[in-house]
């Protein structure tokens, strides 16, 4: 292959931190108009290699070429003169600013008298996004435009900077399934305008349906660059996770589920703000719920309304057949109702603190002694987590920040199981996982049911859904629209189009 | 400076321990070292101005006292992401009440009337800014002023004398065996905050709601109550701060702990609690108190008037925090 149709190349990047390697001699490069998949587990390397290239940190060894020449990237505002634009996963936007403003923070277009010339700012701000085909109003203030919009506002503010190559960093992860579709089609328009993408996802779907080409890292190193017509998804996931991963992702009937038994949750004529309305189901022990439904069709609202966040308005939920009270988490939780919040680090994290201090947070009753908290037993506590989660960290007391997303996301898990929750709710458990984490996390889901605990799942992710539910509740506008038993459903489309109310 | 330097990775749990020490960051802990470095400083510049004599050692305990009691409750109030301005006028109006109840009742009225100020200030307080969300900022500073002119109100700006030995004896006047009594009313303090903070659910779930309150929601933790609860512990510690002023100086005056809200909030920053919430130390916050009054003592000492005072004072405090800061 021809060096100059590469728009950039990296070639032999190391890097370590603190003495420990992180990434060894990866080569990687991207073509004028390709979308280049980036794949690899949690800590692979992704994020440190794109990093070196948007000039967050230096290489220790290997070179960087733009364009066939070689550059140095010592800075983001070097990366940004070479055209590398980043569409960053936590976005980088001012809420308080309007689009125009955004877009042009800090290369605003200068009227008389050194003025900020807002008028121009917000023409070319309309340009871009008529490039771009999208529908956005330069003028609006940020915070009171939806995620959707908040992507596109970080988009055109990398092309209005001329980017070249755009990095995308898991950008579906929350959209909703048709602002995802428009975001697939923007991508393929701007593809044939010329930009090249790299695109960082753990969704295999996504990755075929975009990209030419695929790189695969695993701890540091380069395993394999090629295209995705050459690879299979096995093959794929193979090369992220180290080892064979079979039927983790299909469906297993699990005979423990008693459908004839008494309910352990029985939810009647629910109620709670808008978008939950009259909802009703029973949940059995041994069962897994899914909870299917569009991006606001009440799913985590109804997570919530159960968990005692939001208010209800009317209904009843009983527990064994008993009415309860759900009007607080603490309630909720001495029910015997546990949530695990769709974003974990907002919500169920204290990210600061470590990661025994985190775990130990809902458990503080046990390790009591006295009015005083018993340091040791805590310790022992928080230990014996770690290891039945196999969290992997390398001390309960450095921050749960440094644990990579996955890890993250069991320390989450594993808290609210340390309680010993009759039912769990789990809100989009494997957002931002790795596939090898994700497969444990959807086998640690069948194990709970198993052990006769009822769990509702919520996930936008389709396979997902279908690989751990027992029964597919399909929410719209907060209400139930369909009760679908496990065995009825033939294949995902046919969840999609009972999603989409077909 | 960094202990870490020190241990030689001999095996891996030594290395191990070695990294946490190194991210422990021991910015937290620039406080003692600091605090060692003044100490030496002011020991070898001031030893002919009697600096290192156990009277004036004593004294440095003594004017630091009502400041600890104070930053103790500032501490619970910072770590949970919170600010109370209005410790100094509640320890003004505090002592007033005292010293009215005091002459007019007797001994246990007037100390309960002390409480009394504390309890009712820390409940609105804690009411507005958990039930109304009204951020603690503007609530506390609007009591700062409210407090401090009931305090003049209701005395007509003129000293309550107190004639009452044991009450002086008690707070603040007197000692208890060889050892002076403010001493022991900051150690009580100090010990019963440490132990909260760091080994009861409470504390626990302090750190958590200053550190993420949207997590400690949704982890059944009460964040409304907890909100309430700093500003009433802060503004029942500034109360007997209030006390302790009165015992010692003998009256209560309105003007009494004008100020200390400054000073307290330096004592907890510099102790290494975090302006952000998630994070408290009440031992830091005592060498943070005990810091700024090893100051204040060694500047009056080399005999600087009261406004150059000020200025170094500021200056001293500006560069500690800015090294508690530094990477």
């Amino acid at each position: 292959m021809n060096t100059a149709d590469n728009v950039v190349e990296m070639r032999s990047i190391s890097k370590g931190f603190n003495g420990v390697s992180v990434l060894k001699d990866v080569s990687f490069d991207v073509r004028k108009g390709e979308v280049h998949a980036l794949a690899g587990g949690n800590g692979a390397g992704k994020s440190t290699l794109m990093k070196i290239l948007q000039g967050v940190y230096q290489a220790d060894a290997g070179e960087i070429l733009i364009g066939g020449k070689p550059a140095a990237i010592n800075s983001i505002q070097d990366a940004k003169a070479a055209g590398i634009g980043m569409v960053f996963q936590e976005f980088s936007l001012v809420p308080s600013l309007t689009v125009a403003q955004n877009i042009f923070l800090a290369a605003e277009p200068l009227g008389r008298g050194g003025l900020i010339d807002d008028r121009t700012a917000v023409k070319r701000a309309r340009e871009v996004f008529s490039e771009m085909e999208v529908d956005v109003d330069p003028r609006a203030e940020v915070s009171r435009l939806g995620t959707a919009y908040w992507q596109l506002t970080e988009i055109a503010k990398a092309l209005a900077q001329n980017a070249q190559v755009l990095i995308m960093d898991e950008p579906t992860a929350s959209l909703a399934r048709h602002e995802s579709e428009a975001l697939f089609e923007l991508i393929d328009r701007l593809k044939q305008r010329g930009i090249s993408i790299i695109y960082i996802s753990h969704r295999m779907d996504e990755v075929y349906r975009l990209a030419d080409r695929i790189t695969i890292l695993r701890d540091g190193r380069h395993l394999l660059t090629a295209p995705l017509t050459d690879v299979t998804p096995e093959q794929i996931v193979e090369g992220i996770v180290g080892k064979k991963i079979e039927g983790q992702l299909s469906y297993r009937a699990r005979d423990r589920v008693d459908h004839d038994g008494a309910p352990l949750l029985e939810v009647r004529g629910l109620n709670a703000g808008n978008r939950v309305r009259d909802v009703s189901f029973t949940l059995r022990p041994g069962e897994i719920l899914g909870l299917a439904g569009l991006m606001g069709s009440g799913r985590t609202e109804l997570a919530r309304a159960l968990f005692g966040i939001d208010q209800l308005d009317s209904g009843d939920v009983l527990l064994r057949g008993k009415k309860v009270n759900l009007a607080s988490p603490q309630q909720a939780i001495n029910a015997g109702v546990a949530l695990i919040p769709e974003d974990r680090r907002a919500q169920g994290l204290v990210l600061e603190h470590s990661v025994q201090d985190n775990l130990l947070l809902p458990l503080l009753g046990q390790i009591q002694r006295g009015p005083l908290l018993d340091g040791a037993k805590g310790k022992a506590l928080s230990a014996s987590l770690i290891k039945r989660f196999a969290v992997k960290v390398a001390h309960p007391n450095r921050p749960v920040r440094l644990l990579s997303g996955g890890n993250q996301q069991k320390v989450v898990i594993a808290k609210w199981l340390g309680t010993d929750p009759d039912i769990l709710i789990l809100d989009e458990p494997t957002a931002g996982v790795d596939i090898g984490t994700k497969s444990e996390i959807l086998d640690m889901i069948r194990e709970l049911a198993s052990a006769g605990k009822a769990v509702i799942v919520i996930s936008s992710e389709y396979p997902e859904l279908l690989a751990v539910s027992d029964r597919v509740l399909v929410l719209k506008d907060g209400s139930i629209i369909r009760d679908i038993p496990r065995s009825e459903i033939a294949d995902e489309e046919y969840l999609q189009l009972a999603v989409q109310g077909v | 400076m960094s202990k870490s330097n020190t241990i030689a990775p001999r095996d891996t749990a030594a290395r191990n321990f070695g990294t946490v020490l190194k991210e422990l960051d021991w910015r937290r802990y620039v406080i003692y070292i600091g605090f060692v470095v003044v100490f030496i400083f002011f020991a070898i510049l001031l030893r002919d101005q009697g600096f290192l004599s156990p009277n004036n050692l004593l004294n440095i305990f003594r004017q630091t006292a009502t400041i600890t009691v104070i930053a103790v409750g500032m501490t619970y109030v910072i770590a949970c992401a919170e600010i109370d301005l209005s410790v100094g006028s509640v320890a003004g109006l505090s002592s007033v009440c005292t010293a009215m109840a005091l002459s007019q009742f007797g001994l246990v009225p007037g100390i309960l009337a002390g409480l009394a100020v504390g309890l009712v200030v820390g409940s609105i307080n804690g009411a507005l800014v958990s039930l109304l969300g009204i951020p603690s900022f503007l609530v506390t500073l609007g009591m700062l002023g409210i407090a401090v002119g009931v305090a003049q109100w209701i005395t007509a700006s003129a000293p309550q004398p107190i004639l009452n030995d044991t009450f002086n004896t008690l707070f603040g006047s007197g000692n208890f065996g060889p050892v002076p009594g403010l001493v022991v009313w900051s150690a009580i303090f100090v010990a019963i905050g440490a132990v909260v903070l760091n080994r009861t659910r409470f504390g626990r779930q302090v750190l958590a709601t200053g550190g993420n309150r949207n997590a400690a929601d949704f982890t059944g933790i009460n964040t409304k109550r907890i909100k309430f609860q700093v500003l009433l512990i802060s503004a029942m510690a500034a109360s007997v701060a209030g006390m302790l002023y009165a015992g010692r100086l003998q009256s209560g005056r309105f003007q009494w702990g004008s100020g200390d809200e400054l000073s307290a909030i330096a004592a907890v920053i510099l102790g290494g609690t975090s302006l952000f919430g998630g994070f408290g130390s009440i031992i830091g916050t005592l060498f943070g108190a005990l810091l700024i009054g090893l100051i204040n003592n060694g500047l009056i000492l080399a005999g600087l008037d009261s406004s150059q005072q000020q200025v170094v004072r500021g200056a001293i405090i500006i560069l500690a925090v800015a090294m508690a800061r530094k990477k």
